[in-house]
């Protein structure tokens, strides 16, 4: 059945910022789907508000709105663009939830625009719990008894007990209509039942509980499911959870393929996954199904149905090579698949299911250091920012893989330091499923702990455990071997880094390396086919495995590695990825052989369409160093490119380089010369620039003498951070001396920085190209907050809203002294604070930073394609000939067509709780915390400021009910904007102090109690009643008090961390306050329209030909 | 415990073209010859162990975790393991599963199975790829490889082996039908799977399995609905009484289903050749067409030779007319046949692949509800 003729121009809706949960998979799914849809000939029109997306990238549709993911301006695009049909099942849940209310509010029928992939039935099948209980009880499948997990709804404690009874114990209380799992609990007995049940009653406004068998500790796997409109079915991959239910899987180590099933058992599995595909109406396209097995009986429970692509389907198109958001694409336009040909084999159909002679394994990054406050349990609620996944041949390759892609000193498991708790206490641990546990099982095994104790403590397969068990012994074994090849060979093909044997052997990492390359032990490289080498492949889509037989094929042309980013991490996530897929684009073009090397799985660079060769290999020196051998072995390699992929691989550039690997662009001393702050002090010394003044501490005492020096507030750090890690603002010497005593440890070896920190100054982010000779200024952007918070939480806009002519100008001239003197090849990122006029330097980092896409999408200019050619040899000036950049002028020049766009932060807090049971604080500070970012597009600061606010919060209030709770020092600053919100028609209502100031400058000002006062003695509520009632739109409160991390109890935590609960927009700092004003006065007073990407880069190319 | 034995055992594999691999020893020791097969599924090594059909060949689990869910009491697709050697890569040290009665390896020994591990399981399927099926040698006995060459090369080939004769049921056995009977079914054991009785039987077939070399009078004294050719090993260009005793079915008008060996068989009844495959299809992830609904079928499949037939035009037999009614989407090879009587009533069909799965997925178990339309249909007439 060939593609349908019916329809000419497809609506795909992407799934907005990254949020845990919900990462970059989703844009390598849509980029696949624009890519398919416009080379089928389908017009196809993109909404996402994700500028860091590659698909967003104007080339990857016909008609590209960066603009919020609501229903309202989703409208706006239908009617502008009319669409014959609309793709929201490679969006994520953001884009289902999104199709279902234009479904539910008419829009879809009113432009006649049929839905594609799933139909509203199927999806709410799936999400609708009874409705899918129900789906799945009745399926008839021969030799399968699948069956949804029993439940029964209570109303009273002893309904409750009876119901557990029947059901047995654990048992798990899900009371009715709460928000966000509020009042849901585990019981194991009658005693802990009656105590949950009770909570679980009084917290639900119906006095309802769920009481549901729990299928914690079962067998978890997973199934993708493809299915077309001809009702052919394959099973894509099977996945195996090494961590038993009750942990999110996004939270797993998960592996592929399931590793403990017989075959009757997994046709079983596939048999129901088909049965539930049909069942749920899922006509076209993917999905994902999950399975519990009880481990004792194989008794089956389906637990849920995914109607769409998913982060696990992007895992399994990696894992297995089957692009399955590309053939999920296909089948919505209508082909079958046998009419898809498989890109790998391309002589064999998609209508196959792969099968697989490799073992991957996925693990999850979590970025608790961030969120100290927060509980750490895994529950089934997920809390991991990233992954990483690696491929092997066996498990325990796999599984060594995949811990050191982590890049985590923690994660690679230690055979040396000897375990500092007892079994027992490791067993109590590893019962709590957290992010150490499987160092809490390795450490018992080293204890001798017998794996069935481990087994009964944690649920983990005894398979998975005797894996572990595997390693110990071979690493135990090769401890007390002689250092022969056999030895090493055994070390290495159980996934043993050459650190590990270095550790076990008493030598340097190095020495391990070369007497390892001494005796001619290298990894070979095979290849993911689809179909364990059954039919020769034609992607090379390679990994590495201790084998015979490498599968790296010789080449003619020069070739560039590319060294991507890792797994996703706060601050380090995909705007990386943007970069590397942009330079692989670049560079293809440009005549290269390009070659990607990365292990995060969700990302577009690590789809082997993307470059001409793909290494799912970990980004360390060992694996990097092997890749670029191999690849050294087949033909020419021009260089390896380490400035866009973030931290990850400028990390390794001068080991790199000490290796004798050629790095292309800004080279290693260039790179330390901008890090060291000593080294970069001279720089700025010899071209007359200013940084604020700092100093390095060796002790408390020093501290404190070098900030009376400079002056408080100062910005205190240890002195070798990322993404912000630790730092913190201080306003006197007893913070000053808590933050050392609790942050901290301060040796000589380990100093502390003492930074003056600039009060009220305006930061301002600079991206810039140079090439030795001449400054390209991608873009200059000033922060919305003030110089403090860390520039990747902070929003910002472009062009700056108040920097004047000859600000620009200085800055022009200072990022030139910069890149000269630091040696810039491609690009250079700098941060300013202007403070009472004086530019300050804050830093500089001579790579591609997290606002190059940002900066590209709102200048029309794609800067890290011109930074690849650029570190391969290219001129600024002939990359202008050619027309990737401007022909004159650059990213400052204010032209009056362009955009103004702002780009805002999507922070994480309603993703942790503490310990007990409430949410973490919502403050900013210099430490990064948001996990994503969302762009605004509009001819004025007001319009795009709104929708950056609605593309992050999913909405604005222009009405209603403002909270506002203002620190003593910001009152002045805040009364203004208040009165304006007021004037604009909202009420105010405020805490006690803050209604009296108001109240002095005219504002009406209702009073409210605060949490502490409790209710008053009518009932009259508090804050917190009020926000958990729904009767706020909006949050002002600053935080009072100095310091802005270390102690959690702060007054207004507790009405910040309700906000959260209550998904209530939150301002936690003045300058917020007033773009938040002018965003709600535009949306009250002007036309919001939507313009596409295309649209905005016509204009601007008709204003510079002009 | 040891990571592995102590100390490792070393072992040598060696193909009939020269190709040497080292490797471990697993399973019993001592020397064992066939024909070097790979077999791609991820599950399923009980069953393509205990697969007649195995016969004289020596496995290559291209799946690199194999025992992980030990031995069970269940799953044995006949009364013995027949693969002549097996190849994996990691073989499991522990066995997880709740029906798992024993280890695999235990399995192996007991039944003097001869395997070879720690190998480069995908360096050997590529080659045999690229080269085609041939002779192998699996020694633990000696790693001197030009004596185990050797060895290989006095090795008979696959082409031209009668292999029926060593497999097949010594007496007759009836398998009874599940609920009413409905039908009876005479299925000849040319190597015949457990499974596939299994499923004639849940459809209400009382099936009689029959020996190879069971004659018509064998076949008519049952009184049968319908017949069956089981799937089994060797070269069906040597099945030359099997064939005349499906040509004498067939003239007796007696609905007709044959799997495997046993779609063979039947296209060299209707009139076609059979012919070796380079390298064979092993494996549960086949794609198929069936070319009457469109519909594709992912298929168990584990065969060396198939039917050379036209794809595009119908073949007039004695019975009737003949038609390729499934193919192979990898490869175009004839996956399956029918045969329709002067009125386009299908009276025979068969099927390269295996509905009966096990190991594999159940597509394709329509077929047995074909079998007994067919069946009914015939009784109606």
């Amino acid at each position: 059945m060939p593609k349908r003729l019916d329809i000419q121009s497809i609506l795909v809706i992407g799934s907005g910022p990254i949020v845990i949960g919900q990462a970059c998979e989703f844009d390598y799914s849509g980029t696949q789907a624009c890519r398919v849809l416009r080379e089928e000939g389908f017009r196809v029109v993109l909404l996402n508000s994700n500028p860091a997306t590659i698909m967003t990238d104007p080339e990857f549709a016909d008609a590209t709105y960066i603009e919020p993911i609501t229903p309202q301006y989703l409208a706006k695009v239908i009617e502008a663009e009319r669409p014959d049909a609309l793709l929201a099942t490679l969006g994520g849940q953001t884009a289902l939830n999104a199709a279902v209310a234009l479904y539910e509010d008419g829009t879809l029928a009113k432009y006649g625009v049929e839905l594609i992939g799933a139909s509203i039935e199927a999806i709410r099948a799936g999400e609708d719990r009874e409705q899918f209980k129900a789906i799945i009880d009745s399926l008839d499948v021969p030799g399968a008894n699948p069956e949804a997990a029993r439940s029964e709804i209570c109303h009273s404690v002893e309904e409750v007990l009876a119901t557990a009874d029947k059901l047995g114990y654990p048992v798990v209380v899900r009371p009715s209509f709460t928000m966000g799992g509020l009042g849901s609990g585990l019981a194991y007995d009658e005693a802990e039942l009656r105590d949950v049940a009770g909570t679980g009653l009084s917290a639900s406004p119906v006095h309802e509980v769920l009481i549901e068998e729990s299928v914690l500790g079962w067998k978890e796997y997973e199934l993708e499911v493809m299915r077309d409109r001809k009702d052919n079915v394959v099973i894509v991959c099977s996945i195996e959870n090494f961590d038993p239910m009750g942990v999110h899987t996004g939270d797993s180590i998960t592996v592929a393929p399931a590793m403990t099933l017989t075959d009757v058992e997994y046709q079983q599995l596939r048999d129901v996954g088909i049965a539930a595909i049909r069942a749920v109406g899922v006509d076209t396209g993917g999905c994902n199904i999950q399975f519990a097995i009880h481990p004792d009986t194989g008794r089956m429970i389906v637990i849920e149905m995914n109607p769409r692509v998913s982060r696990s389907s992007a895992l399994a198109s990696k894992a297995t090579g089957f692009p399955i958001a590309k053939i999920a694409a296909k089948v919505a336009v209508g082909y079958t698949l046998d009419e898809i040909p498989n890109d790998i084999t391309a002589e064999t159909p998609a209508s196959f299911e792969p099968t697989l002679d490799y073992v991957v394994v996925k693990a999850p990054r979590f970025a608790f250091e961030k969120f100290p406050t927060a509980e750490t349990t895994l529950t089934t609620h997920m809390k991991s920012v990233g992954e990483a996944m690696a491929i092997g041949r066996n498990f325990t390759e796999a599984l060594g893989k995949a811990l050191r892609s982590l890049e985590d000193s923690k994660s690679p498991l230690d055979f040396r330091r000897p375990p500092t708790r007892s079994a027992g206490e490791l067993l109590a641990s590893m019962a709590r499923p957290h992010d150490g546990r499987l160092h809490d099982i390795i450490d018992a095994l080293r204890l001798g702990v017998p794996a069935a104790e481990i087994y009964a403590a944690t649920r983990i397969d005894p398979w998975f455990i005797d894996q572990l068990q595997l390693i110990l012994d071979v690493a135990e074994h090769v401890a007390q071997a002689p250092r022969t090849g056999e030895n090493l060979l055994l070390a290495k093909k159980h996934g043993l880094s050459d650190a590990q044997v270095a550790s076990l052997w008493g030598l340097s990492e190095q020495e391990v390396r070369e007497l390892r390359w001494s005796l001619g032990l290298r990894p070979v490289f095979k290849t993911v086919d689809t179909c364990a080498a059954e039919f020769a492949a034609r992607t090379p889509y390679h990994y590495s495995s201790y084998d015979l037989q490498t599968e790296v094929a010789p080449r003619e042309k020069p070739a560039v590695l590319i060294l991507g980013s890792g797994p996703n991490r706060i601050g380090q996530g995909i705007e990386f990825d943007y970069s590397c897929v942009h330079a692989a684009m670049a560079l293809r073009e440009a005549g290269y052989e390009t070659v990607m090397v990365n292990c995060n799985p969700e990302t577009v660079s690590t789809d082997y369409d993307t470059s001409d060769r793909l290494y799912f290999e970990p980004l360390t020196l060992e694996d990097v160093l092997e890749v670029v051998h191999a690849e050294q072995q087949a033909g020419p390699v021009a260089g390896v490119i380490v400035q866009l992929g973030g931290q990850t691989p400028l990390k390794l550039a001068q080991a790199l380089k000490d290796n004798g690997v050629p790095i292309t662009g800004t080279q290693p001393e260039a790179i330390n010369l901008a890090e060291e702050r000593g080294a970069f002090g001279e720089v700025l010394a010899q071209a007359g620039l200013t940084a604020p003044q700092y100093g390095m501490a060796e002790s408390a005492q020093q501290a404190i003498e070098i900030a009376h020096g400079i002056g408080y507030p100062v910005l205190v750090r240890p002195s070798y951070v990322l993404g912000g890690r630790g730092m913190e603002i201080v306003y006197d010497d007893e913070s000053l001396t808590a933050y050392i005593r609790n942050a901290t440890q301060i040796t000589p070896d380990q100093p502390v920085l003492v930074d003056r920190f600039l009060d009220e100054a305006i930061e301002i982010d600079v991206d810039a190209l140079y090439d030795g000779r001449e400054l390209y200024l991608g873009g200059v952007m000033e922060h919305i907050e003030e110089a403090g918070i860390h520039s990747g939480d902070s929003a910002c806009a472009l062009p700056p809203i108040s920097l004047g002519s000859e600000v620009v100008d200085l800055i022009r001239e200072s990022m030139e002294k910069i890149a000269a003197g630091v040696g810039v090849c491609g690009l250079l990122n700098v941060q300013f604070a202007l403070s009472q006029d004086d530019l300050y330097v804050l830093e500089a980092n001579p790579r591609a930073s997290r606002t190059v896409p940002f900066v590209s999408k709102a200048t029309s200019t794609q800067l890290a394609k011109a930074a690849a050619r650029i570190s391969l040899g290219a001129t600024i000036a002939e990359l202008r000939a050619e027309g990737l950049l401007r022909r004159e002028g650059d990213g400052a020049r204010i032209l009056r067509g362009a955009p103004m766009a702002v780009k805002e932060a999507v922070m994480p807090f309603n993703r942790f709780r503490t310990r007990d049971g409430s949410w973490v604080d919502s403050l900013l500070g210099p430490e990064m915390k948001s996990t994503g970012e969302v762009m605004g597009l509009s001819p004025t600061f007001g319009v795009s400021y709104a929708k950056s606010q609605q593309a992050s919060y999913g909405r604005m209030p222009t009405s209603g009910t403002v909270f506002v709770s203002i620190a003593n020092r910001d009152k002045r600053h805040a009364v203004f904007p208040i009165k304006v919100l007021s004037d604009l028609g909202l009420d105010i209502l405020a805490t006690e102090g803050t209604a009296q100031v108001l109240r002095r400058h005219g504002v009406k000002v209702n009073t409210i109690r605060k949490s502490f006062q409790g209710r008053g003695p009518n009932g009259e509520p508090t804050i917190v009643d009020a926000l958990l009632a729904g009767e706020v739109d909006l949050v002002v409160n600053t935080p009072h008090g100095h310091s802005q991390g270390g102690d959690p109890r702060r007054d207004g935590w507790q009405i910040r961390s309700t906000a959260i609960l209550a998904d209530v927009p939150c301002v936690t700092n003045v300058q917020g306050l007033a773009a938040c004003v002018e965003g709600i006065d535009a949306l009250i007073r002007q036309q919001v329209e939507v313009r596409s990407l295309q649209s905005w880069n016509a204009a601007v190319e008709a204003e510079l030909e002009s | 415990m040891a990571y592995q034995d102590n100390p490792p055992v070393p072992a040598l594999l060696v193909l009939e073209d020269g190709a040497a691999f080292r490797g471990l020893a697993f399973g019993a020791r001592g020397e064992a010859f066939g024909e070097a097969v790979f077999a791609t599924g991820m599950t399923g090594y009980q069953e393509t162990l205990t697969d007649p059909s195995y016969r004289r060949q020596v496995v290559i689990q291209t799946a690199p975790h194999i025992g992980n869910t030990g031995w069970n009491d269940e799953d044995n697709e006949s009364r013995r393991i027949w693969v002549a050697g097996y190849v994996v890569r990691d073989p499991s040290r522990v066995y997880s599963n709740w029906r798992a009665r024993r280890s695999l390896t235990e399995e192996l020994e007991k039944q003097g199975v001869v395997g070879i591990c720690d190998v480069d399981t995908r360096a050997l399927t590529r080659h045999l790829r690229e080269r085609g099926a041939m002779r192998v040698g699996i020694s633990t006995d000696t790693l001197d490889e030009a004596a185990l060459l050797e060895k290989v090369l006095r090795q008979p080939p696959m082409a031209g082996a009668n292999l029926v004769s060593e497999v097949t049921t010594a007496t007759a056995e009836v398998v009874p039908a599940q609920g009413e009977r409905r039908f009876k079914v005479a299925a000849i054991d040319l190597g015949i799977k457990d499974m596939s009785p299994a499923r004639m039987a849940q459809r209400g077939m009382e099936v009689h399995v029959l020996p190879a070399g069971s004659t018509l009078a064998d076949v008519m004294r049952i009184e049968p609905d319908g017949v069956f050719f089981s799937n089994g090993p060797g070269d069906p260009a040597t099945a030359d009484a099997e064939v005349e005793l499906l040509r004498q079915v067939l003239d007796r008008g007696i609905p007709f289903f044959g799997i495997c060996f046993g779609n063979q068989l039947f296209g060299r009844a209707l009139g076609f050749g059979t012919y070796k495959l380079k390298y064979g299809h092993r494996g549960i992830n086949q794609p198929v067409m069936d070319r009457t609904t469109g519909k594709v079928e992912i298929t168990a499949q584990n065969h060396g030779f198939a039917v050379a037939a036209p794809l595009d035009s119908e073949v007039e037999t004695p019975w009737g007319m003949a038609a390729v009614s499934h193919i192979c989407l990898n490869d175009d090879v004839v996956e399956g046949l029918e045969l329709r009587d002067g009125g386009g009533e299908l009276i025979g069909f068969s099927v390269q692949y295996h509905p009966e799965a096990s190991a594999g997925p159940h597509d394709s178990a329509y077929l047995f509800d074909r079998f007994a339309q067919v069946m009914e249909k015939a009784r109606h007439a």
